[in-house]
């Protein structure tokens, strides 16, 4: 039977979350998955502005936190300079999707080495709450309190299409981290991630689909079934590029 | 050494190259683009990176991940640019790396123009970003000056860790003069271990390089820095003190503005006036003592030359005036040149005032 242990890349003590919150899955998704690659000592983990932010101090290995929405620049002044390392940004959507926007369209168009995790939880988490990119139709935030409007505020932004029509990136996925399997795949998906980074091949992106249980006013195991029935209809789960099985 | 006669901007290029400089992020804007041009050719050679970045926004958070490595980092831009480098510029600050940024200056504000002007001696000096920091800003005058300036650069950066700036205008990096070039400087990664992400420079262990800190963490942060600031003032603070001793009349000019100033002092020593010079080499620290120790019970008036209008330095020159005489300035600005006969008559005009 697999032995249940905390990854060696995040220190003992609680992350800082809010309880139910899928961050903290996340964060130990790609924790899990460095331990597996051996890689605790060579990953550097570049931090982006939002919930995000509690990384800083709940990682042991090489962090560094960036400006809001700045993480894949950040991340392409460390790969050009140490291009052996496992470089990987973790980024909320509105610091990816919203004000970070060129940096992330950029760096995954030059085809940067190195991997994005992206969570989307639909709204802006950190600052209470607020109407995110992503945002779905209809859902009700602290700048949207009708729910929101696209005559307005247009369509919920959907990074893996786009980021998916670049000709640069090798891998671009996304996952629902509501259920098991969803977290299954997350985890393989991240791995693969990793893997081709490791072996020089380019951009890689990982969307995980999460919850702000605290900011959609909902206990946690009802951000489940939410998330069936409003998230994944709209953003799809997939694997939207893979160019290692295209070859 | 080797000698070579170039443009202002590919001198600093080169100079940073030859001063350890390995990464160069920077986004295209007049008058600066020689800087990148040259060194998207420059750093290969050497084994460094260049990186054309998406915005000076980028660029900058570029430079402040390279850094992060232990790399001696830079970029350059001007005006629009600068401002846009902000937040990146604090960021650098709040998180103690070390780089070099290079400010090529040209009429402002707004879009502003793309011919020289003196415009960002405030923002340089005062206020890079938000959050009240500081950062040193060296100002040449000559070629020469901005190739040993940039060259030493990181060396000021590294030991204070804190982003440095070199301001220069756009007159300077047009013009083409001799420099010599000083050897090729190895990069030691001296110290580099304090501050790095880790296995840099021999460090085993794992590393947070953070913008963010606790709040009295913080308060504690910013106390180190207003000692560093203070000891700037002790030991870094450059000046060329220029025919001082006799002086009834001081210019205060630094870059371009101190180059036609001096012309125009030497005319009117020659027809016997006594006119001096206070040029700062270091914007910040601003060198006070030269202007509080001068012969008070000589001199009868400061007199600020700037390429930019209304003056900006005047503040600063006030402060150490201290009301012992009249501050004069003249100026142009927007892109207007100064010329030697309109900086030869402002100053001409105050010191035979009494005539
Ligand atoms: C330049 C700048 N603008 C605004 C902010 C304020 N801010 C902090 S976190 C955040 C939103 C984060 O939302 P998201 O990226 O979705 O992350 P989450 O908290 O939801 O995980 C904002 C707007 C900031 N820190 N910097
Ligand atoms: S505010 Fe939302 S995203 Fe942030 S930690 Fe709490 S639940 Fe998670
Ligand atoms: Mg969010």
């Amino acid at each position: 039977m697999a032995e249940y242990k905390r990854p060696s890349s995040l220190m003992p003590m609680a992350t800082g979350y809010c309880p139910g919150c899928m961050h903290a899955l996340a964060t130990r998704l790609v924790a899990d998955v460095i331990d597996e690659l051996q890689q605790a000592d060579n990953a550097i983990n570049v931090v982006s502005v939002g919930c995000s932010a509690l990384n800083l101090y709940s990682w042991k290995g090489d962090v560094i936190g960036s400006a809001h929405g700045r993480a894949p620049a950040v991340a392409t002044g460390i790969k050009r300079c140490l291009p052996d390392r496992l470089v990987f940004t973790y980024q909320g959507d509105g610091d990816l999707a919203a004000i970070g926007l060129a940096e992330i369209m950029s760096a995954a168009n030059r085809g940067e080495n190195f991997t994005v995790i992206f969570a989307n939880n639909q709204t802006y988490g950190m600052t209470g709450g607020q109407m995110a990119p992503t945002t779905l139709i209809g859902q009700k935030t602290t700048t949207t309190r009708f729910g929101r409007d696209a005559q307005t505020t247009g369509y919920p932004l959907k990074m893996c299409e786009l980021i998916s029509v670049l000709e640069a990136p090798v891998f671009v996925a996304r996952y629902a981290l509501n259920s098991v399997k969803g977290v299954q795949d997350a985890k393989k998906g991240i791995k693969k991630a990793f893997e081709m980074q490791m072996a020089g091949k380019g951009f890689t992106f990982i969307e995980l689909l999460t919850n702000c249980p605290t900011n959609w006013g909902m206990n946690p195991l009802d951000t489940l079934e939410y998330m069936n029935t409003n998230t994944i209809p709209y953003f799809k789960p997939g694997i939207y590029k893979d160019k290692e099985a295209e070859a | 050494m080797e000698k070579r006669f170039m443009k202002g901007c590919e001198a600093i290029a080169e100079a940073a190259v030859r001063g350890g400089g390995r990464f160069f992020a920077g986004y295209p804007i007049t008058p600066q683009n020689e800087i990148p041009e040259y060194l998207s050719w420059r750093l290969p050679e050497v084994g460094g990176a260049f990186v054309q970045g998406e915005s000076e926004v980028a660029s900058i958070n570029m430079v402040y991940g390279a850094a992060a490595t232990g790399k001696r980092a830079l970029t350059s831009s001007s005006g629009p640019g600068i401002s846009l480098k902000a937040e990146g510029i604090s960021y650098l600050a709040s998180a103690q790396l070390p780089a070099v940024i290079v400010n090529i200056s040209r009429g402002g504000p707004g879009l502003g123009s793309i011919q020289p002007a003196q415009s960002d001696y405030l923002q340089a000096t005062k206020a890079l970003g938000h959050g009240g920091f500081r950062a040193m800003v060296f100002a040449p005058a000559t070629l020469q000056e901005a190739v040993d300036l940039t060259y030493n650069a990181w060396d000021y950066a590294e030991r204070y860790r804190n982003p440095v700036m070199i301001l220069m205008d756009g007159c300077l990096g047009a013009i083409m003069e001799e420099v010599e070039l000083p050897e090729m400087k190895e990069p030691t990664f001296e110290n580099t271990e304090e501050w790095c992400l880790a296995r840099v420079g021999g460090r085993t262990d794992s590393h947070m390089i953070t913008p963010i800190l606790p709040e009295p963490a913080l308060e504690l942060l910013n106390k180190g820095k207003a000692m560093q600031y203070k000891m700037w003032e002790m030991l870094d603070t450059k000046v060329e003190e220029f025919m001082l001793e006799d002086a009834e009349h001081v210019v205060v000019a630094y870059g371009i503005a101190a180059r036609v100033a001096k012309e125009a002092i030497l005319r009117l020593r020659e027809e016997g006036y006594k006119v001096g010079m206070v040029r700062p080499i270091t914007l910040y620290p601003f060198p006070k003592a030269s202007l509080d120790n001068l012969d008070y019970s000589l001199v009868k008036g400061v007199i600020d030359i700037e390429m930019t209008i209304p003056a900006q330095m005047r503040e600063d020159i006030e402060l150490q005036v201290k009301g012992r005489c009249p501050v004069h300035e003249y100026g142009r600005s927007g892109g207007m040149l100064l010329d030697d006969e309109g900086v030869y008559d402002a100053i001409a005009e105050i010191v035979k005032g009494g005539e």
